[in-house]
């Protein structure tokens, strides 16, 4: 079997993931940035504003773990930071609140603003946003007769993210537009409510990385996975292929005009390995995955397009790698 | 082993016929049992039973107080009522209170006791209605409790949670609980080996007597054995005291068959010996054994020896058997039952009783104790109403002699009132003195404060290194929870109930003789000991008393289960027999465990499917299947009586009597939220059963209302994904303790040795484990008998910069710490002052200077607290009490400990990163990794299916049921996780987070409930360098509250003795401890006083020696008690 053409791969084998027999593993190769830039491809397989399916094909684990990494941890984002209370007469607990504020995600794009620096105690427009949330929950005057519904008896007994508000500060309210700063998702639950209590907080955003808290992370989850490979070793017909069609994912194996098994997409395949229950089929297939094919999904929670928090990683890395550079240099 | 009934018409061989089909959604009987019949259902029952029925009975027998001074005065109680609950308010006037208020405002939740009296004041007869005599503490919900048949929105109105259980008593704001008590039955007999000898023992019990007799084997002779007597005495001569004089007689009475005769031969030649023929012969040789009374009541008339034994046998020995006339005839039958029983038990062991057989055991419960401090009390406060009487009635007075004036309620409030604060049950009338009877309701979660309802505590002595007691006796199947038991000292000794146990009531006895004798008793009084000694005839007892004897025992046991079926007698009475002895015992006693079982007649469950609908469709409840005789309680005796099946396939259609309700309810509350425990190794469900008590969660919907010292909760808790019939049925997933965690089980760090868990950084601050602790200060503002009272003052300013100083900075205006504020180490909560002890009285008109002393309320912890709320109102002596509820928001971190629900506990190893954590091809990351090195000795195989149904149920988006016994099918759910694309096995491939690579092994991942519990680091670090040292031996002090030393104790001293540290022992034990510098005369060798010896009288030979200054005690103590040790000193170097 020519080396060259083969991709490198695990095998999904019962019990264990194993490396291919001649595969010595990507770590040892020599590498080469001309037979990189040949190899690698990005493909780009779906998104919209929230998430993202891309592939990174011919590149090294480390590099894409490193892309998950700080996509997960180092990517920036705005999120509230302190929160000021000067009424709380709720029953959530000051700091049950501030956590679950904290927790909300904001829609501003951090790459706007900076990191605020370690020894201030004012923010400035250039790194702090400021919302307020104020709110009074109280009797509905105009209620229907003989409701027992909380709708109709109270007002404002549900506190929603979209009572959040802006508040400018500084030239903000000229820079920025009114759309772009707020909660992404304006039906949060923050806290209930019943008459006589109310909020009335003020609420502080700074950007902040997710290696610190998770609020400032700006993906709801962002990994990958190897991609897939299903190879049958025999023929499979007749009831043992409908077996083995039901052991994958659906329209992983399809079935032609004869009744034989064939592999149609395996992009998809859950890789439960459920096959391996069946000692009639087991032996006609080999899973394995490719390990140079990274399948990402990225999950954003809503402030920048998914696309942009992967090229903002790649950033990120490349000022890594240029700082080591620097004091390697300076060395 | 019970009746079996043969069916002629069943002539198809066993195998043939149609299999019995089974009951679907049988268990909803269980819910519908606990509804009439909850799980402190007993509690309330008694109560209910004490407060409305027992009362009135002590009341009527204690109903006449006379005095000896004034033979026409006398006072009678008419009748007794427990009010409702109030408070008193001063001036006669009270209020009507809630549990909740008297929990905040450290108030005694009770209720008046109020008494009809009829007395004599002057020379007239007076009635008196609704006269005051004491107060009652009153059991959350039961009869006379607000609580009672309220509507949960009413309930949230008085602050209460609707699933609180109640059953506890409020006793000065603290809330009791008086623990179930196990003890031996009563008027049984229990036949014994003790020290080799076989005995017969009873323990009578009356209201007035409680004595033990024994018939015990002396020498191959036969006697009877009691505390009032001071020597055993020969059974022949007890028989002969007792009237039944000829020898013969006494023969017929044990019995004629030759065995007995010749065991027999030997008692009645002693009486030949002794030559008592006669019952006074008899009666003046007991006379001679009497005890000698010490005090002897002065005016009691002198009396013979002889009246003296007859009134002993009458009233004191076997007290239960009662004698009118001296008629003793029935006594004699029941002591000659007790020979033959010892002389069976000599023949065979197999006759000898088993102590620890639970149907031997009867549970005092609230009610019943609460009476015998009642009676006690009563009696007390008669006494002393007599006493009063007795002393002023003599003199002569301008207006008559009014009882109702020396009637003082305190007595007998503030008896029950410390009883039940203390524990200590001390009744002088049995000399019974018990401690520990009550326990403070534990509140740190839900299933805590049940699992103490349920708890039943033995008499026995936790010390003692018994087996028999403590191990679990197969008798308590289905009735107690063979989980949940402490371990260490009190194991199997505290035990709790199960399920769907009742506990009896006391119900009256005079219907049950009179259907006994209708159903073919007869009386023994008018037979002869041939008769009732003759092998068909089967003696009845009911309540260990004699009731007569029937021929026809078959029928007469028929009879009685179909009269109670019936609903004609009560569902609690239970009849059993006991062939070897030839008995049919009768139970009527309060106290008996008992629980549910569906009928089986003809080998067909009697609960049809049709019923089960019905009850679905809620127009069957669980009475309408009592009373409609398809289901009946059966009492442990009863049980060991019954063929019980566990499941429909089971049944035999020629020996099944009876199906069980559902297998799950053997086991308890606590043990009922391990979801797969059959699949468990069994001392893991015990130690989850002791672990679900210390579980983080909520504590009930008022939990918010509360101002307990101490309160955990949790943030965010979450029902169990997996859940059981246990956790629906006691509510537990409206109140949860937990959250479900996404395990993966796999090796990461190091960090994870011995259980310890890896936490995954991003769940934390997403709210993972978060919880809320909640302390409470609290003071109250005494007034004093000199006019005086302890003040508040405002904060105090720093008289340079005029601002607050720091330890004041959270005070208000008031000097009580504001709600929201956050409170540091030492700072002061409330600025209280006291004046100084010994002041005298305030002339009135010129104020005069009082020193006020500080004495503020200080916060202590290396952790700050922020202030929740501040309560000020008043207690019951008037005095202000202030609360303040301190608030603690607690994350996660190292060394917190956690534990699954299969006994498996850990504690948090490693906090790690979300991108360093492994993830799996659907992007999850765990919450928290578990070595697999945790599950092969614990063979915990619930917690693998816990994981397996709970990732399944995460797919279909329903609840599994893990309940014992049944819940989901591995197979089923497997089969949901392998449709969702799962593997089967619910392994997956994860990838490394750090390398980026798969992981060579599939990891064994999904959700598993996980319990935080209540240790945490926070309150246990410690340490110290320097610090407070004790007075006496100027040593370090002990303990963290104390901020304490650590100890180098003894074998770390040996370590370093062995090693050969002297140094570095020198320096631990002295120089790091108490070193000391004393002074020690050279020529004498005794302490010198500041450089001069007082003995030598000069300062010539002192010399400074260090020592460890409890050296320097020990001289001194030991100078004091004359004993000179002296010291020889010699130069070193």
């Amino acid at each position: 079997m020519p080396k060259l053409e083969e991709k490198p791969k695990v095998l999904l084998e019962e019990f264990r993931v194993k490396n291919a027999p001649d595969d010595y593993g990507m770590a040892d190769e020599k590498w080469s940035f001309k037979k990189f830039s040949k190899n690698f491809r990005i493909v780009i397989v779906r998104m919209d504003s929230s998430e993202m399916e891309f592939d990174l094909i011919g590149i090294q684990p480390a590099f894409s773990n490193a892309f998950r990494r700080l996509m997960l941890s180092e990517v920036p984002s705005m999120a509230i930071e302190k929160v000021m209370i000067k009424n709380n007469t709720s029953i959530i607990q000051d700091e049950v609140l501030a956590h679950r504020l904290g927790l909300i995600p904001l829609k501003a794009d951090p790459r706007l603003f900076e990191y605020r620096p370690e020894d201030a105690t004012e923010g400035t427009e250039f790194d702090t946003l400021e919302f307020s949330l104020k709110i009074k929950c109280t009797m509905n005057k105009s209620q229907p007769k003989d409701s027992f519904r909380t709708e109709d008896l109270y007002e404002n007994h549900s506190v929603y993210s979209s009572a959040i508000k802006w508040q400018p500060i500084g030239n903000q309210a000229s820079v920025h537009k009114e759309a772009d700063i707020g909660p992404v998702h304006s039906d949060i639950l923050i806290s209930k409510m019943r008459p006589g209590h109310e909020l009335d907080l003020h609420l502080v955003a700074v950007k902040g990385i997710g290696k610190d808290h998770a609020k400032f992370s700006p993906v709801a989850t962002a990994s990958y996975r190897l991609l897939p490979e299903i190879t049958l070793t025999r023929e499979v017909k007749g009831n043992e292929a409908t077996l083995l069609q039901s052991c994958f994912s659906p329209g992983v194996i399809g079935l032609d005009t004869d009744g034989k098994a064939y592999v149609r997409n395996a992009r998809y395949d859950s890789c439960s390995r459920n096959v391996y229950r069946y000692d009639a089929i087991k032996d006609a297939v080999i899973l394995s995955r490719i390990r140079d094919h990274f399948i990402f999904n990225v999950e954003s929670v809503g402030a920048m397009t998914p696309n942009i928090i992967f090229v903002e990683a790649v950033k990120i890395l490349r000022d890594k790698c240029k700082s080591l550079l620097d004091e390697l240099n300076s060395f | 082993m019970g009746e079996i009934n043969k069916h002629p018409e069943w002539d198809t061989a066993k195998g043939l016929r149609e299999p019995i089909k089974t009951l679907e959604d049988k268990w909803k009987l269980v819910p519908s049992f606990l509804q009439i019949k909850g799980l402190v259902k007993q509690h309330i029952d008694s109560f209910n039973y004490f407060i409305n029925v027992e009362i009135k009975k002590i009341v009527q027998a204690n109903e006449k107080v006379f005095c000896d001074s004034d033979p026409l005065f006398y006072i009678k109680y008419l009748n007794a009522y427990v009010g409702t609950p109030d408070l008193e308010e001063g001036f006669n006037v009270t209020k009507p209170t809630t549990p909740h208020e008297c929990r905040l405002r450290d108030m005694t939740y009770s209720a008046p006791i109020t008494v009809d009296i009829e007395y004599i004041r002057g020379n007239q007869r007076v009635i008196k209605n609704k006269q005051l005599i004491g107060r009652m503490p009153l059991m959350l919900r039961s009869s006379n409790c607000v609580l009672t048949n309220k509507s949960d929105f009413e309930l949230s109105q008085l602050n209460e949670c609707p699933h609180d259980p109640g059953g506890y008593f409020i006793i000065r704001g603290q809330e009791k609980v008086i623990l179930i008590q196990e003890q031996l039955s009563r008027n049984r007999m229990i036949v014994d080996e003790f020290k080799g000898a076989i005995q017969c023992q009873v323990t009578s019990s009356t209201h007035e007597k409680k004595t033990r007799t024994n018939v015990i084997v002396k020498n191959g002779k036969y006697v009877l054995r009691h505390n009032a007597l001071s020597d055993d005495i020969p059974i022949a001569i007890a028989f002969k005291a007792m009237g039944i004089c000829s020898d013969q007689e006494i023969m017929q009475l044990v019995g004629t068959d030759d065995a007995i005769v010749k065991k027999m031969a030997p008692c009645i030649m002693d009486c030949h010996n002794l030559k008592i023929f006669t019952q006074n012969q008899a009666l003046s040789h007991i006379g001679s054994k009497l005890k000698v009374k010490r005090f002897q009541t002065p005016n009691a008339k002198f009396r013979t020896p002889v009246d003296e034994a007859r009134d002993l046998l009458a009233t004191t020995i076997l007290a239960h058997v009662t004698v009118e006339n001296y008629n003793f005839y029935v006594k004699a039958i029941y002591l000659a039952i007790m020979v033959k029983r010892v002389i069976e038990a000599e023949n065979s062991k197999a006759a000898i009783d088993d102590p620890d057989y639970y149907g031997n055991k009867r549970l005092e419960l609230a009610g019943s104790l609460l009476a015998l401090m009642f009676e006690d009390l009563f009696k007390r406060f008669n006494w002393e109403l007599k006493s009063i009487a007795d002393k002023i009635i003599p003199k002569v007075k301008a207006a008559p002699f009014d009882v109702v004036k020396h009637m003082r309620p305190d007595l007998i409030a503030n008896g029950l009132f410390t009883a039940i604060s203390s524990g200590n049950w001390t009744i002088k009338r049995f000399k019974m003195e018990r401690h520990g009877v009550t326990q403070v309701l534990s509140r740190l979660s839900y299933i805590s404060a049940l699992g103490m309802m349920t708890r039943v505590n033995s008499q026995f002595e936790k010390t003692r290194k018994v087996s028999g007691p403590r191990s679990l006796q197969p008798s308590q199947w289905g009735m107690l929870c063979p989980s949940d038991t402490p371990e260490g000292e009190a194991c199997g000794l505290v035990k709790n109930l199960a399920l769907m146990t009742h506990i009896t009531t006391e119900c009256s006895e005079e219907p049950i003789s009179r259907l006994a004798c209708n159903a073919g008793v007869e009386d023994v009084k008018l037979l002869g000991g041939e008769e009732i000694n003759h092998p068909a005839v089967y003696m009845v007892f009911l309540n260990g008393n004699i009731l007569g004897v029937t021929r026809q025992y078959k029928k007469l046991i028929k009879i009685f289960r179909m009269f109670r079926r019936r609903g004609l007698i009560s569902a609690f009475v239970s009849i059993y027999p006991n062939h070897n002895q030839r008995t049919v015992y009768i139970c009527s006693d309060g106290g008996r465990l008992c629980r549910p079982y569906i009928i089986v007649e003809k080998g067909y469950p009697l609960v049809q499917q049709s019923h089960i609908n019905e009850l679905n469709r809620g127009i069957r409840k669980f009475q309408d299947f009592l009373s409609d005789g398809l289901i009946e309680y059966l009492d442990v005796n009863e049980e060991n009586d019954s063929h019980i099946a566990t499941i429909e396939a089971e049944i035999d259609p020629y020996v099944t009597t009876h199906l069980e309700v559902e297998p799950f309810t053997i086991l308890g509350v606590c043990a009922g939220l391990v979801p797969y425990p059959h699949h468990n190794q069994s001392p893991r469900n015990t130690y989850q059963c002791a672990m679900g008590k210390q579980a983080m969660g909520t504590i009930g919907y008022n939990q918010k209302n509360r101002i307990d010292t101490l309160m955990y909760n949790l943030v965010y808790p979450q029902c169990p994904m997996v859940k059981t019939r246990t956790i629906e049925l006691t509510n537990f997933d409206k109140l949860p303790a937990g959250q479900n965690a996404t395990v993966a089980v796999m090796s990461y760090s190091g960090y994870d040795i011995e259980d310890a868990l890896i936490l995954n950084r991003a769940s934390i601050d997403r709210g993972y484990g978060r919880c809320l602790v909640y302390k409470s200060a609290k003071t109250i503002m005494k007034r004093y008998s000199n006019q005086t009272s302890d003040r508040i003052l405002g904060p105090s300013r720093d008289a340079n910069t005029g601002k607050v100083i720091k330890a004041h900075e959270v005070l208000d205006t008031d000097g009580i710490a504001a709600p929201g504020e956050m409170v540091e180490n030492r700072q002061v909560l409330i600025n209280k002052q006291m004046p100084p002890a010994t002041l005298n009285p305030i002339s009135q008109g010129q104020p005069q200077q009082i020193d006020y002393k500080d004495v503020p309320v200080t916060y202590k912890g290396p952790v700050e607290s922020y202030i929740e709320k501040v309560m000020v109102s008043s207690n019951s002596e008037d005095a202000f009490l202030i609360k303040i509820l301190l608030r603690q928001t607690r994350v996660p971190e190292i060394g917190d400990k956690f534990s699954s629900r299969h006994g498996q506990k850990g504690v948090t190893g490693l906090i790690v990163q979300q991108e360093d954590m492994p993830f799996n091809d659907r992007g999850i990351c765990p919450d928290m990794i578990m070595n697999p090195h945790g599950f092969p000795s614990r063979m915990t195989v619930g917690k693998t299916i816990e994981l397996l149904a709970g990732k399944a149920g995460l797919m279909e988006g329903k609840f599994h049921y893990g309940t014992a016994f049944g819940g989901s099918k591995v197979r089923d759910v497997c089969g949901e996780l392998e449709k969702h694309g799962y593997n089967y096995h619910g392994k997956d491939i994860f990838y490394s987070g750090l390398t980026g690579e798969p992981l060579e092994a599939y990891i064994y991942s999904g959700p598993v409930y996980y319990q935080k519990l209540k240790h945490m680091v926070q309150d246990k670090m410690h340490a110290r360098a320097r610090g407070p040292r004790a007075v006496l031996t100027r040593q370090p002090t002990e303990g963290r509250s104390r901020d304490g030393g650590l100890r180098l104790g003894e074998m770390e001293r040996d370590c370093l003795i062995g090693y050969g540290a002297s140094m570095l022992l020198m320096e631990r034990l002295m120089l790091a401890s108490d070193a000391f510098s004393a002074d020690i005369c050279g020529a004498c060798g005794r302490l010198a006083s500041r450089a001069w010896c007082h003995a030598c009288r000069s300062s010539a030979a002192v010399s400074a020696v260090e020592m460890p200054y409890a050296c320097k005690l020990l001289f001194q103590e030991l100078a004091a008690m004359n004993i000179v040790p002296k010291l020889t000193l010699k130069k070193y170097c």
